[in-house]
């Protein structure tokens, strides 16, 4: 008897509680308006971008695309422009934006943001992210919050703080939110199925104070690392960049993953710089970690720890990196590593 | 440009060795005994009982290490003698009675003066990078600083944010994440080469500017006995944010502070045959 008055009492609360629910709900994505600021070159939008969207999704309400660059309109305009769920791509086109120079992006940003009266603004957490946001957000006069990996509500955003020891949760009180987010936190974007408009966007012309000079980027085949499904990754115990060539890349290729490398390792110019993992370089979770001669500092730990399943060749079995691997494997890199590649490859 | 006035805002941080195991370039962390260093490894940050913030008290403390790295690039450009002259190099922080500490620090490694921002400790994790990045711009006003050089993060809030305020606040050029630092002419044109996803990029801007640092910018030095001497009788002056006219306002709430869901390590195999057949078992080959 008693269960079946439970039931009862749990069906009267809910409908009690259930329209209101809903109400609000609704009431919230009529407010909410997000824009998710996307990265692209080259007219290819990165994957930045779909994170982005992923969390402009997560938080409800209506999505829009804010783009610029050179010609972008038929290109990354175009592409985003089909991602389901967004309602409206905003494009602004002007070579003068093409470098995502802070210095004319930022007010850019901020006009249409006035403008389209937006409520979140939302960018991923790359080097453009990173460069441009909380410029946006002192020009707003909002405090910014950084790299969240999870949206609780509207305002309540979930970050890690302490290279990733710690887990904040923080309530905004700013009109405006302007955040970053962990690409690795939000993924899940349909790139496919969506039919937005593309505006143009309004461009306030305001000047660069900085001349983009030159870049050099490591060219690689190989996936990137930040979305990789597997990344394998060398650390000090590779001793050169000779042997880390040697055992890292036919490793990756047999695996068809991306190269990773702890502080150490690209500090001892093994790797570059551009392929650490950790609290100052890239998050990754990808479905298999496979690292060989790195210890698991709390730096590296914060850069992957959310990955599906961590692998982990070490001499020292008392390396920290075993402590958090799924499988460990304690032997000599360079006898365990190639043998390790020659049996994938075979299987 | 007649010379170089430069500001470098430094913070009071967690020691990184308690964040930090695997040694630096010079092969041992920095202020970290080797006796030390395996019982190091088994600190962490505490989170406090209330969950409002991790448990400092007690904690050693040092410099943010990306500051270490502006004070270090600072001073270069003094020593470098380029074609602008270093004329002042003000360090400064914001924070409680223990903030000299990291003043003195940052003179014994060749800081002109510094200012103490006086801001009492309220747990909360201290003012908020909107409020400091203000703070900042009364300041370099009033000193009339021409370059700021700022870590690119503070290893405790992991925010990643002053810089771009100071910048964006000041309407003055920026570069993050800077791995070299050149002053070109004596216009004050400097060009940076910054760390961007996938590489390096460089950019050229004029002074004034605020750049931020990256750790492969340089290797602070250590601050030898005589400098940290020396250090104890460079000016050090007490400010409030009042006297900049700066409120410490939040704009965040912080609702809680938990520990992030621990993560089991799934044992041992014997060999590459082990290894291969437990990760096709989890679903990763």
């Amino acid at each position: 008897m008693i269960p079946i008055a439970r039931h009862s009492v749990l069906r009267a609360a809910r409908t009690q509680l259930y329209p209101t629910r809903t109400l609000s709900q609704s009431a919230l994505a009529r407010l909410l308006s997000t824009l998710a600021v996307l990265e692209q070159r080259d007219g290819k939008l990165q994957s930045s971008s779909l994170s982005a969207i992923a969390a402009a999704q997560k938080l409800g309400g209506s999505v829009t695309a804010f783009l610029a660059g050179s010609g972008v309109k038929a290109t990354s305009a175009a592409e985003a422009a089909k991602i389901k769920g967004i309602e409206k791509v905003l494009a602004v086109e002007n070579d003068a934006y093409e470098k995502g120079l802070p210095e004319n992006y930022a007010p850019l940003l901020v006009e249409n943001i006035k403008k389209g009266e937006f409520t979140h603004i939302v960018a991923g957490h790359s080097a453009f992210g990173k460069s441009l946001l909380p410029r946006v957000a002192a020009l707003l006069d909002v405090q910014q919050i950084s790299d969240i990996t999870g949206i609780e509500s509207e305002d309540t955003f979930v970050r890690p703080i302490y290279a990733g020891n710690a887990i904040l949760t923080v309530q905004s009180t700013d009109n405006i939110k302007v955040i970053t987010v962990r690409g690795t936190a939000f993924q899940g974007v349909e790139t496919e199925g969506g039919s937005a408009e593309i505006a143009d966007g309004a461009d306030p012309n305001a000047p660069a104070s900085t001349e983009w000079v030159s870049e050099e980027l490591a060219k690689s085949e190989r996936p990137d690392l930040a979305t990789a499904t597997r990344v394998v990754s060398g650390g000090r115990g590779l001793k050169s960049k000779e042997e880390f060539d040697r055992i890292m890349l036919p490793l990756a290729d047999s695996l068809g993953a991306a190269i990773g490398a702890s502080r150490a390792a690209v500090d001892s110019g093994f790797a570059d710089n551009s392929l650490q993992v950790g609290q100052t370089g890239k998050n990754v979770a990808p479905q298999l970690y496979l690292c060989a001669g790195i210890s698991g500092a709390i730096q590296h730990l914060a850069g992957m720890k959310d990955s599906k399943v961590i692998a982990a060749i070490n001499k020292d079995p008392e390396a920290p990196i075993f402590q958090v691997a799924d499988v460990g494997l304690v032997g000599d890199l360079f006898e365990k590593v190639p043998e390790f590649t020659e049996k994938v490859k075979s299987a | 440009m007649s010379g170089l006035r430069i500001l470098v805002p430094v913070k009071r941080v967690i020691d990184y060795a308690i964040l930090k195991v695997v040694p630096l370039r010079r092969g041992i962390p920095r202020n970290v005994q080797p006796a030390d260093m395996h019982s190091q490894q088994k600190i962490k940050p505490r989170i406090n009982k209330a969950q409002t913030g991790v448990e400092t008290a007690g904690v050693k403390h040092s410099l943010n290490p990306f500051d270490e790295l502006s004070i270090e690039e600072a001073v270069r450009l003094r020593e470098r003698k380029g074609p602008i002259k270093v004329e002042d190099i003000l360090a400064l922080s914001a924070g409680g009675p223990k903030t000299p500490d990291v003043l003195r620090t940052a003179m014994a490694m060749g800081a002109d003066r510094a200012f103490h921002i006086d801001v009492p400790e309220k747990g909360d994790g201290g003012p908020e990078p909107l409020t400091i990045a203000k703070m900042l711009r009364a300041v370099v006003e009033k000193e009339n600083v021409n370059l700021v050089l700022l870590g690119k993060q503070a290893i405790d809030g992991d925010q990643g944010q002053t810089g771009q305020m100071l910048a964006g606040l000041l309407g003055w050029p920026q570069a993050t994440q800077a791995s070299k630092v050149e002053v070109k002419d004596d216009a004050g044109t400097v060009e940076i080469t910054h760390e961007v996803d996938g590489g390096v990029e460089t950019l050229r801007a004029k002074l004034p500017m605020v750049i931020t640092t990256d750790l492969r910018l340089n290797e602070p030095r250590y601050a030898s006995l005589p400098n940290i001497m020396k250090a104890k009788k460079k000016p050090l002056e007490k400010k409030t944010l009042a006297d900049l006219g700066v409120e410490d306002t939040r704009r965040l709430k912080t609702l809680r502070v938990t520990e992030p869901p621990p993560r089991k390590g799934g044992g041992k195999v014997e060999d590459v045959d082990g290894l291969i057949s437990k990760l096709k078992e989890l679903g990763a080959l």
